[in-house]
């Protein structure tokens, strides 16, 4: 096990820092169901780190119980070193924990920019009145937060859509943009539920891409559920492997390819 | 051809943000405000103050704020009535009890006493949606005209029930009680109109905007990306209520001059200002003037047409009236449900490439 404050460096050579997330013992029931049973792990800084598992292993609980949707039972989650209460979704938010949903949650009703605006809205700080009369603050803040918000549009080389209402895209680039909004709030932790879900080979290449890129340039640690092998082998640092609530597998993807544990829940056990 | 954005380029995030991007666009709406500002007063006559523009601007400014609330926010009311009650009454007592204060003031008061009782009526918003929603709304409308009737302070103890609107004066020109003019009704009338739709639109462009629609739009997601629910959707209900509140106060004092709750803002109010904003168009200002257009012109012009063009007798007219803009609004609702703001757009995107097809 590595210590909490020291970091390690990846195989193709990448420092990263002391832990972020820290989850110890956390356990999450609905009614009689354990849906998570008493799960650790830690996501490091500047790490990208893949959940993976069989269905109903308990990824998306994990990953909502990370952003503060439920409060589990048992267990303490620890961010930036500080155990977190019980929090509401936008009080997470503001921690700097920001998320993309499996199956795309963006507002239809608004346009491209809009949503990646809505991004920034903890990084607005203009009051009421002032947007009232869009005079000072609320009109500065704008322009200041769209020259941010036009960086990370070029960023994802979706300029073109800026003002198509979100409803009209095609699922490829709603998953880009709901990335975009994401990624809009200058996150320290991203969580991706799926990034990658209904999407065909080129597109898959794309996001893999982008994710890679976002972890480069902008350092931010990125926590990823997802069911492509491929993808999870080439993309991540380190891999918790869940099945059935239970964590059964932790380490490099290298490592966790090994697991004798990991390739039972994935292919079977006969029972002979 | 002439309806162009061509050659129009934008160098700054400020110029692309503008409310009115297009030129012509921006041209016309100068041109517009000139006219109502400078020429219809001079024009204008009690007949045209009374049954058109009086009606129109103050229902503007309801559905304006009715719009803030469904439209953006995405939470159904069918309370406007009674909290266009509330505006009037507090702007009755108000005028009453403090004469020597602008009425200007007192108007802009009765806004925020409506505001703070909507968002009193607000907070179960949190807790329900849609339907349910409505109807908890509908209690507001039931309770706030049944306190104005069983309560006697609120009308000064008078004999009728009734309010009257005692005579105010801004720059010495009287604009309500029985002096005041036409024009200086309708120019009162015509400044909160402006000034509030300013208003809207620069809270709906900005971040308290898209916070409301965030919220409508998928609440889950706006609360995971930073979105306080609370406070997003009793902003919607204050705002739009502090709209609702000036509306009926004007309604009252400049329009009226004299009110009795059940009869003026009983619950026909709230579904007329409620069909005025789906008609017009969910989540638009434009949409919010068209549709108090439609509902306050429609029934004047078939008044017209079928009273003094085709002679008719009054009282059928009038039935056939109330016939043909119900047939006139199912049939805009299938044509287009989202509204007369969704046909204008389209008209202008036909326009932008008129006369080639694509």
């Amino acid at each position: 096990m590595l210590d909490q404050t020291e970091g390690y460096t990846t195989a193709d050579g990448r420092q990263i820092g002391p832990v972020l997330l820290d989850l110890r013992g956390i356990t999450l029931r609905f009614g009689g169901v354990e849906a998570i049973k008493n799960i650790s792990f830690d996501i490091r800084q500047g790490e990208i780190r893949a959940i993976i598992g069989p269905n109903g292993a308990g990824k998306s609980s994990m990953l909502n119980v990370i952003s503060g949707f439920y409060v589990p039972q048992d267990g303490e989650v620890w961010f930036r070193g500080h155990k977190r209460g019980p929090m509401k979704p936008y009080e997470v938010a503001r921690l700097g924990i920001a998320r993309t949903f499996q199956n795309i949650a963006l507002f239809d009703g608004m346009s491209v920019l809009d949503n990646i605006m809505t991004g920034r809205l903890n990084k607005m700080k203009s009051g009421f009145i002032s947007q009232a009369i869009w005079w000072g603050r609320a009109e500065a803040e704008e322009i200041a937060n769209r020259e941010q918000v036009e960086r990370i549009i070029d960023f994802l080389e979706i300029q073109n859509i800026r003002k198509t209402p979100v409803g009209r895209l095609p699922y490829g680039l709603k998953k880009r943009v709901e990335l975009a909004r994401a990624l809009a709030a200058e996150p320290r932790l991203l969580l991706l539920d799926e990034p990658m879900a209904g999407m065909n080979v080129e597109e898959k290449e794309d996001m893999s891409r982008f994710i890679l890129d976002v972890n480069d340039e902008f350092g931010t640690t990125i926590a990823l559920i997802e069911h492509d092998m491929g993808v999870v082998m080439d993309l991540s640092d380190r891999v918790v492997v869940m099945d059935y609530g239970r964590k059964i597998g932790d380490g490099t993807p290298a490592e966790v390819r090994g697991n004798q544990e990991v390739i039972d829940a994935y292919l079977g056990v006969s029972h002979d | 051809m002439f309806y162009r954005e061509a050659g129009d380029f934008k160098t700054s995030y400020r110029d692309d943000g503008q409310s009115f991007p297009i030129k012509l666009d921006r041209y016309g709406y100068y041109a517009i405000l000139a006219v109502a500002a400078v020429v219809v007063p001079f024009a204008i006559n009690d007949y045209w103050a009374n049954a058109v523009l009086l009606p129109f601007l103050i229902y503007a400014i309801a559905a304006i704020g009715l719009n803030i609330l469904v439209g953006y926010a995405g939470q159904v009311s069918l309370g406007t009535g009674g909290f266009m009650a509330v505006g009037a009454y507090a702007v009755y007592k108000l005028m009453t009890s403090f004469p020597e204060i602008s009425i200007v003031i007192h108007i802009l008061l009765a806004g925020g006493i409506t505001a703070l009782v909507g968002i009193a009526f607000g907070l179960p918003s949190l807790r329900i949606k849609g339907f349910y929603l409505a109807v908890a709304t509908l209690a507001a409308q039931f309770f706030l005209v049944w306190l104005f009737n069983k309560v006697p302070w609120f009308y000064n103890y008078s004999a009728s029930g009734q309010i009257n609107a005692p005579e105010r004066t801004v720059l010495g020109w009287a604009v309500t009680g029985p002096a005041a003019t036409p024009s200086a009704k309708y120019l009162i009338c015509l400044a909160f109109v402006v000034l509030l739709a300013w208003v809207a639109r620069n809270l709906t462009r900005g971040m308290v905007g898209r916070k409301w629609m965030a919220i409508r739009d998928m609440d889950i997601a706006a609360e995971i990306i930073g979105v306080n629910p609370l406070t997003a959707k009793l902003t919607a209900f204050g705002v739009s209520s502090f709209f609702i509140g000036v509306a009926g106060a004007l309604l009252f004092a400049v329009y009226l001059g004299a009110a009795e709750v059940t009869e003026a803002f009983g619950i026909n109010k709230s579904f007329l200002i409620l069909f005025m904003v789906i008609i017009g168009g969910l989540g638009s200002i434009f949409g919010s003037f068209a549709g108090a257009a439609f509902l306050v012109l429609l029934p004047v012009l078939l008044k017209n047409l079928l009273v003094g063009g085709l002679g008719w007798p009054t009282n059928l007219a009038a039935h056939i009236e109330l016939m043909i803009v119900g047939a006139l609004i199912i049939f805009f609702l299938i044509v287009e449900p989202h509204g007369l703001a969704r046909l204008w757009q389209l008209v202008k995107e036909k326009l932008r490439l008129w006369p080639f097809p694509h």
